[in-house]
């Protein structure tokens, strides 16, 4: 299958990989994404705090200010067309100490500075009056009405499924272990499979240093950074009507409170520098943590029910900026530390490296016609299936919920097992559905979904539940 | 489209079943059970061991065998079940919003009883830390594979808990196969009887690893390992396994009753009744183990059935008056139900108040005191977290109506 020679291949499937390959995909070239990971979207993209910046606060100036101003715009809009979950809440950044009051003059300055002018003070009462349940001890607050929520998962998704679904290729499982360059093309090997392809992005994210080590580069060295996050339950979300940002100290952006698309509260991350690049696991320590800053923060928070506690890695590196760099006489692009804002910027991220492709001698003719799509609604603010009248008579499966908690129904579980990109695991199918995902984290529903898995795609019971090895 | 009912009853487990059947034998017309699974039944449709219907049906049979025994019931006594069914919210006092199989409706009664029962709380809710890998587990998720789905399990599990439902987990895992490597417990001893212990852990060389939490748990794709921690910090193992069944812990399913805005209590974290069974929320009652997480199914049933007279009684007379003196509860005592007593002597459900510990106390002495009046005392010769206390309720005449609250201790 391999044998074809693509025109470019992106390295990595997370959000900006995803991006990348569905601009790419709107012109008349051959597309390949190849990915690690059994699913897109599942390193630093699936686990982090789910925030669409408008980047007010990105050093201005800096490459990484630029994209994410830019990004922001185009990702709203696409996420309206697309049905990605996002709603503009709005972010407040709180004063808790005189420190914080006098750092707002430079935050304001850096976000005129950015050309983002909506930006305001408020001064406590109104604080207290829009944010009652807040700690004591605010001082003031900056208000910065643009910034979003918006759902990590389905936002790689709706990505990759429309760069697939308008011709590209993705390769799942398909861990680059070495390039070679033979005649004009490369040529990357995965065990035995060898994918060729005149040119190439790097957007490995966690690894995307040791895919430039293969093109000799060695400007930068990922350095992961552990953020540990904790997700209350829906019965919290009343609690809270903003982002709650700590104004930001010179190392970190600090533990914040917000709530999620899907109408939960999320707390943290902390920012903990590990040297395993799969150090995903959460800790007492780090739990300990947000818990002490969570109670001062929205001290009712804290009695709430937990519904889930993960951590991603940032791909921090040496650098204050993102690695954006196109070598055309190696026709390689690398893009590499993309930090905490890469889901904002993804698709700015995208447009940028069509520029440098083209400058490469990439030669792009848009598609007469590139086919839109629209995500299975999973977002709180939308109208899910259950609700919808005209689905649920339509099609009586959509009423039959199965995971009680998320409420998702046996046909949207089936839908996602026949999408473009279906999932391939029990992760995959939380991510595409929300099934399992909820507060009883599977004691109604786990048994079911396995079977329901099982029974609608090519997979044994034993590879759904992890027993076997696919 | 809204649809008419006598009584809507959510949740077709043994309280919400046997409270309907209950409102039939009363009399009530149109008596209609919302049940989300596709079966209705419970919990005891998945619980494969014998001990069921002891105080209610006075007969022991295994739990699939309760549940259908139920479910006949109920339709034999002209109770509509409706199966894959769910109420989604409130759309008035006594008015749900329903989805269920092509269909979006409103569905009304003269009363609403929410019999919606409880879970175990998750590894996520414990705070345990690691990795989160496929193979983590509840009793109910495992049963539920076991038995109602016939999925693989796994070939060696540590069980978190050691509560009457942990040797019921015990019991699944041998079933199926799995070998059971330990019982781990944070409590200084099990909470469950010696004959179940024996029966299980006992029989199986399963050894119970108390005084101990599982601190970490390691495994990419699937479980393998859980690291132990003595409480006191010393003595940390690791034990390999492909799977890990959370236990116990019981948190009641009552999102619903939290939506409604009902009020909910502290305590039981279930919605505050009173000795009718009488939530915050005139024409709302509520049954079973969403009020006292988890007890046995024959109890649940016993409560739902109690509930129905008073159901019958607010429909005949549209009285909701409270004529009642609340419970509170002071540390170690985890909760008690009902969450208000009658200020005259009346019938409460069990006959008794309902109680749990948080932790393991001996000899204890349980005080019912109103003001700076002792209402009541009994001694215990020990009590453990995961088991009922039943308090008489002998003092009731006793009771001072304005007395304000009364509240239970433990000297």
């Amino acid at each position: 299958m391999t044998d074809r020679s693509f025109d470019v291949a992106v390295i990595g499937a997370g959000v900006v990989g995803c991006a990348i390959a569905r601009e790419l995909a709107r012109h008349q070239i051959e597309v390949v994404v190849v990915e690690a990971g059994a699913d897109v979207g599942i390193g630093t993209s699936k686990a982090n705090t789910a925030l669409l910046h408008t980047g007010f606060d990105a050093k201005s100036g800096s490459l990484e200010a630029a994209l994410v101003t830019r990004g922001h715009a185009m990702l709203l809009s696409y996420a309206r067309e697309a049905n990605i979950p996002v709603e503009v809440v709005g972010a407040l950044m709180i004063a808790w100490s005189n420190a914080d009051l006098a750092a707002f003059q430079r935050i304001v300055q850096n976000s005129m500075a950015n050309g983002y002018t909506a930006i305001r003070r408020i001064g406590v009462d109104e604080l207290y009056r829009r944010e009652p349940r807040l700690g004591r001890g605010a001082k003031g607050a900056l208000e910065v009405p643009d910034e979003g929520i918006i759902c990590p998962f389905t936002t790689p998704l709706a990505l990759v499924t429309q760069a697939v679904v308008n011709g590209a290729t993705l390769l799942l499982g398909t861990p680059v272990e070495s390039i070679r360059d033979s005649n004009g093309t490369h040529q990357l090997v995965s065990g035995n499979r060898v994918v060729r392809a005149r040119h190439v992005v790097n957007a490995a994210g966690l690894y995307s240093d040791t895919i430039d080590r293969m093109f000799g580069g060695e400007s930068f060295t990922v350095r992961p950074r552990r953020g540990e996050l904790i997700v209350f339950d829906k019965l919290a979300r009343p609690l809270i009507s903003h982002i709650l940002l700590p104004v930001p100290s010179a190392t970190t952006k600090g533990v914040l409170v917000a709530p999620t698309v899907f109408g939960n509260v999320l707390l943290g991350p902390t920012a903990e520098e590990v040297d395993d690049k799969t150090a995903t696991e959460s800790t007492d320590a780090g739990v300990q943590s947000l818990f002490d800053k969570g109670s001062h923060i929205v001290p009712a928070l804290v009695g709430n029910e937990i519904t889930a506690v993960y951590a991603g890695l940032r791909a921090a590196t040496d650098h204050n900026d993102y690695q954006i760099a196109s070598n055309p006489s190696k026709r390689y692009v690398c893009v590499g530390g993309i930090r905490s804002t890469g889901l904002s910027a993804s698709m700015a991220i995208a447009e940028h490296v069509r520029d440098l492709l083209v400058e490469a001698n990439l030669e792009l003719v848009p598609k007469a016609s590139f086919e839109a799509v629209r995500m299975p609604t999973i977002g709180e603010a939308a109208e899910r299936p259950y609700r919808d009248s005209e689905m649920v008579s339509k099609c009586p499966d959509y009423g039959r919920i199965v995971c009680h908690c998320e409420r998702v129904s046996v046909r949207e579980i089936v839908d996602a097992l026949r999408s473009p990109v279906p999932a391939r695991d029990l992760d995959g199918l939380g991510r595409r559905t929300r099934a399992q995902l909820g507060r009883c984290q599977s004691f109604y529903c786990g048994a079911r979904v396995a079977a329901l898995f099982a029974e609608h795609s090519a997979r044994t019971a034993e590879k759904v539940l992890g027993l076997a090895r696919e | 489209m809204i649809e008419p009912a006598g009584v809507v009853v959510v949740g077709g487990g043994p309280a919400g079943l046997s409270c309907a059947i209950e409102l039939r034998r009363l009399g009530i017309d149109r008596v209609v059970v919302l049940e989300r699974e596709p079966e209705a039944g419970g919990t005891p449709r998945h619980t494969h061991h014998i001990g069921f219907g002891i105080r209610d049906l006075h007969r022991v049979v295994d739990g699939p065998g309760y549940a259908r025994r139920y479910t006949d019931l109920a339709r034999r006594s002209g109770v509509e079940i409706r199966t894959e069914t769910t109420a989604i919210g409130w759309d008035g006092p006594t008015r749900l919003a329903v989805t269920g199989p092509g269909r979006i409706q409103d569905i009304s009664g003269a009363a609403v009883v929410l019999a919606t029962g409880c879970r175990e709380r998750p590894r996520a809710a414990r705070l345990v830390p690691g990795d989160r890998p496929q193979g983590v587990l509840t009793t109910g998720q495992l049963q539920q594979l076991a038995f109602l789905y016939n999925l693989p399990i796994g070939n060696r599990a540590v069980i978190v808990g050691a509560e009457h439902v942990s040797f019921s987990a015990v019991h699944t895992l041998i079933r199926a196969g799995t070998q059971v490597a330990a019982m781990v417990t944070e409590q200084s001893r099990h909470q469950s009887f010696a004959p179940l212990k024996w029966a299980t852990t006992g029989r199986h060389r399963v050894p119970v690893i108390t005084r101990a939490r599982v601190a970490r748990i390691v495994g990419k794709r699937r479980v393998e390992a859980v690291e132990i921690a003595a409480m006191d910090g010393t003595h940390p193992m690791t034990i390999a396994c492909d799977t890990v069944v959370f236990t116990g812990d019981w948190i009641p399913d009552h999102e619903l009753a939290a939506a409604g805005g009902l009020a909910i209590d502290s305590g039981t974290r279930g919605p505050a009744i009173d000795h009718l069974q009488r939530t915050s929320k005139p024409g709302v009652f509520a049954a079973g183990n969403l009020l006292h997480g988890a007890e046995t199914a024959d109890r649940a049933a016993l409560c739902g059935s109690f509930v129905a007279a008073a159901v019958c009684s607010f429909i005949d007379t549209g009285d909701w008056r409270l004529d009642t003196v609340p419970v509170e509860v002071e540390d170690p005592i985890a909760w008690a139900t009902p969450n208000a007593v009658p200020s005259r002597p009346a019938a409460v459900p069990h006959g008794a108040l309902i109680l749990r510990v948080n932790r393991v106390l001996a000899r204890p002495r349980f005080l019912v005191t109103q003001g700076d009046r002792l209402l009541h005392e009994r001694r215990r010769w020990e009590v453990v977290p995961g088991r009922s206390i039943h308090l008489g309720v002998s003092w009731l005449d006793r009771l001072d109506p304005v007395g304000g609250a009364i509240r239970i201790g433990v000297a």
